[in-house]
């Protein structure tokens, strides 16, 4: 294996490993910090996408010439309808069922197919596909054999930018003070005069928009569908289940672990029985650290 | 669905429940559906072995599990293996080619250039190897994966997407592998079983009666087991497993063997159900159907294991239904069944029954379900000492 190969499959599975975290960030406050079951967040995702080719669509017609800059447009677009969506949900299902996990999970994924059905038939039963901003063509080449295209760089910036604002708002922020309290101890954090309820509603909004944000930045490596947020899913909580959850480091340890085995496994076997042994080598990692990798010792 | 029965009390439904099922469907169903309705039927109650598995695990053992598809598409793949091989060695076009591929090829695998026949085939050639292998390998294969988590203590909801990614494995697999598997296809094209015909309409019609035998005998067993000493260890352990844990039991192996037992039970509905359909398929296997399993035994209530039964086939004839006339309005309906189920009837058809206060004649006769308890608990909750009671109704 020649250095260029071997440099090209390192920003392959780095590449993964921010889309994986991208995707796992909204999932691992979702489930990891209130750990709700939300089997629609791959919808949330697609819900992000469809914001983006929205916003792509409506600067194509109106103004061309700010074309460029759309993406930034669909970016905060979906992280705010996906936010909003997110209030919503919390308001109106997820609260009842906080003390029924599993329940919340079917809720969820009834759902899921109804958001589905919802693309289908209101926004288009094809995939829809976005197109490429002129600063995002091409690729970065260093060397002669090593190309690095630029769409995949812009997410890899964009990932450690949201896990930094992430990071930033929930250790450096009164919110974020807020949510950690009610997450660790609820019932103190309501004695000590927090509004728990409405800080459920915020954290979940939260989640849901970094879902939002990173179904949007899905646009520039595929198109999107209907049924794409299904197949994101079950990747997603695997990645936050892996990580352990209560642990946003863990999560972006997982995701990167995964992102580089996935890398490198498509390297040697096809890409479905890559994703097969990814998850079989998961289950057995968990078999060996039930609360995920990098798990913090709790009490219970 | 079932023929209008003179109005009866609510205690003559949960008493009767499982005979009254046993008319339903040894009688009026045979009687009111012509032929091809009741080839769909069938495949419905082949579905509703993995319903009442799931109200075994889920209701009274409190395991969700999102995998039984793993399951069914176990049983339901080593049947069209049998039958495959069966018909291939009956196909005279096959057995042109044998003498260059050594023995007799399945067409999918002619098609995919694969040449010759994988060794874990081979003992599919022999319907006494493939009917143990049906009975016995899934729910050891059960057992083993789920004891060695429930061991390890494995919390509920990591469980579900532990079971969650089996399914998701299977079905990645199954399709990656066309070669060997039949891909996204599916096996399909079976001629005979054992020599039988399976296209006349008396062989369907005995078939029918066969599923609807094995499903009875499998709401016993179950109705057994939960009234059996082991059912009331197993419903402690869902309300308060570390109690039963320090009691001197140990709850992994009780978890693991009703959850093999559930396995079993969707093997077996798996294997009828390629028998009749025709088809063993990986659109059985992922996520999407081994979640729509669980909505089966949502709706008719998952403390109900006939409830169950009526569940699966309520749901599947409205999927058959809407799919037929309004296909765009099947998802919202069946999403916002999820949704309704889970908010508003957490008991399901089975807990409606026991919500119409003393309700000692009404129209409900189709929708029985042996869930006395169920009335009046607060959704959600889930009072530790519900032992007593729970199992009963089940006769």
């Amino acid at each position: 294996m020649t250095f260029d190969v071997l440099a090209m499959q390192a920003f392959t599975g780095l590449s993964i490993f921010t889309i994986l975290m991208l995707m796992a960030l909204g999932l691992a406050i979702v489930f990891g910090l209130m750990g709700v079951i939300n089997m629609a967040h791959g919808e949330l995702m697609a819900m992000g996408a469809y914001c983006s080719y929205g916003a792509a669509r409506f600067f194509e017609n109106f103004a061309p010439s700010m074309m460029d800059y759309y993406v930034f447009v669909g970016i905060l677009l979906a992280f705010v309808v996906t936010s909003a969506f997110g209030f919503l949900l919390e308001r109106g299902l997820i609260r009842f069922l906080y003390k029924r996990p599993l329940d919340t999970l079917l809720a969820t994924w009834g759902l899921s197919l109804v958001l589905q059905q919802v693309y289908r038939q209101f926004i288009s039963s094809k995939e829809v596909e976005v197109p490429t901003v002129s600063w995002l063509q091409g690729a970065w080449q260093p060397t002669d054999g090593i190309a690095l295209p630029l769409s995949r760089i812009f997410i890899v910036v964009l990932a450690i930018v949201t896990a930094a604002a992430v990071y930033w708002l929930l250790f450096r922020t009164r919110w974020g003070l807020r949510i950690r309290a009610v997450t660790q101890n609820r019932a103190m954090a309501g004695a000590a005069g927090i509004n728990t309820a409405r800080v459920d509603a915020y954290t979940f909004a939260l989640g849901c928009g970094l879902a939002g944000i990173a179904g949007s930045s899905f646009t520039m490596l595929a198109s999107t569908g209907p049924t794409t947020g299904q197949h994101y899913i079950v990747d997603t909580f695997i990645v936050v289940v892996f990580g352990g959850v209560e642990s946003l480091l863990g999560t972006i340890s997982s995701a990167f672990i995964i992102g580089q085995m996935q890398s490198w496994f498509e390297f040697e076997l096809s890409g479905s029985m890559a994703r097969a042994s990814i998850l079989l080598l998961v289950i057995v990692v968990l078999f060996f650290r039930p609360n995920g990798l990098f798990a913090t010792k709790v009490r219970r | 669905m079932a023929a209008a029965i003179a109005p009866v009390s609510r205690g003559f439904l949960q008493r009767y429940a499982i005979v009254i099922l046993a008319v339903v469907l040894l009688a009026v169903l045979p009687l009111s559906l012509d032929i091809f309705r009741l080839g769909l039927a069938a495949k419905y109650l082949s579905l509703a072995f993995c319903a009442v598995g799931i109200v075994l695990i889920w209701g009274y053992g409190g395991i969700l599990s999102l995998g039984q598809g793993v399951f069914f598409g176990l049983g339901s793949y080593m049947m069209a293996m049998f039958l495959k091989l069966e018909s291939t060695g009956a196909d005279t076009s096959a057995q042109a080619l044998s003498s260059f591929f050594g023995s007799n090829l399945p067409d999918f695998m002619v098609w995919n250039s694969v040449e010759q026949l994988p060794w874990w085939w081979e003992p599919f050639h022999h319907v006494w190897f493939t009917i143990p292998a049906i009975l016995i390998l899934p729910p050891v294969v059960a057992f083993v994966l789920s004891y060695l988590n429930f061991r390890r203590r494995i919390g509920d909801v990591y469980f579900s997407i532990i079971t969650l990614a089996f399914s998701a494995i299977l079905a990645i697999v199954i399709i990656g592998q066309q070669g060997v598997t039949g891909g996204v296809n599916g096996i399909t094209d079976f001629r005979t079983f054992m020599g039988i015909n399976l296209d006349p309409d008396n062989v369907k019609i005995a078939m029918y009666y066969i599923t609807c035998v094995l499903l009875l005998v499998c709401v016993l067993i179950g109705t057994f087991i939960l009234r059996s000493r082991l059912g009331k260890v197993l419903v402690a352990i869902r309300d308060r497993e570390d109690r039963v844990r320090f009691s001197g039991y140990d709850p992994a192996l009780f978890k693991a063997f009703i959850f093999a037992v559930a396995a079993l039970f969707s093997s077996i509905g798996g294997a009828m159900f390629t028998l009749q359909v025709g088809l063993a398929s990986p659109s059985l296997v992922g996520i999407t159907p081994s979640i729509e399993m669980v909505i089966y035994a949502a709706v008719g209530g998952r403390l109900s294991l006939v409830g169950a039964v009526y569940g699966a086939m309520l749901v599947g004839a409205a999927k058959t239904f809407f799919s037929e006339n309004f296909v765009e309005f099947w998802l919202y309906l069946i999403g916002g069944l999820f949704i309704v189920i889970v908010m508003f009837l957490p008991h399901g058809l089975a807990g409606l029954l026991d919500k119409l206060p003393g309700a000692k004649r009404h129209r409900l006769a189709a929708l029985p379900g042996p869930e006395p308890d169920a009335a009046g608990q607060a959704a959600g909750e889930r009072p530790a000492a519900r032992l007593a009671g729970e199992v009963g109704g089940g006769k």
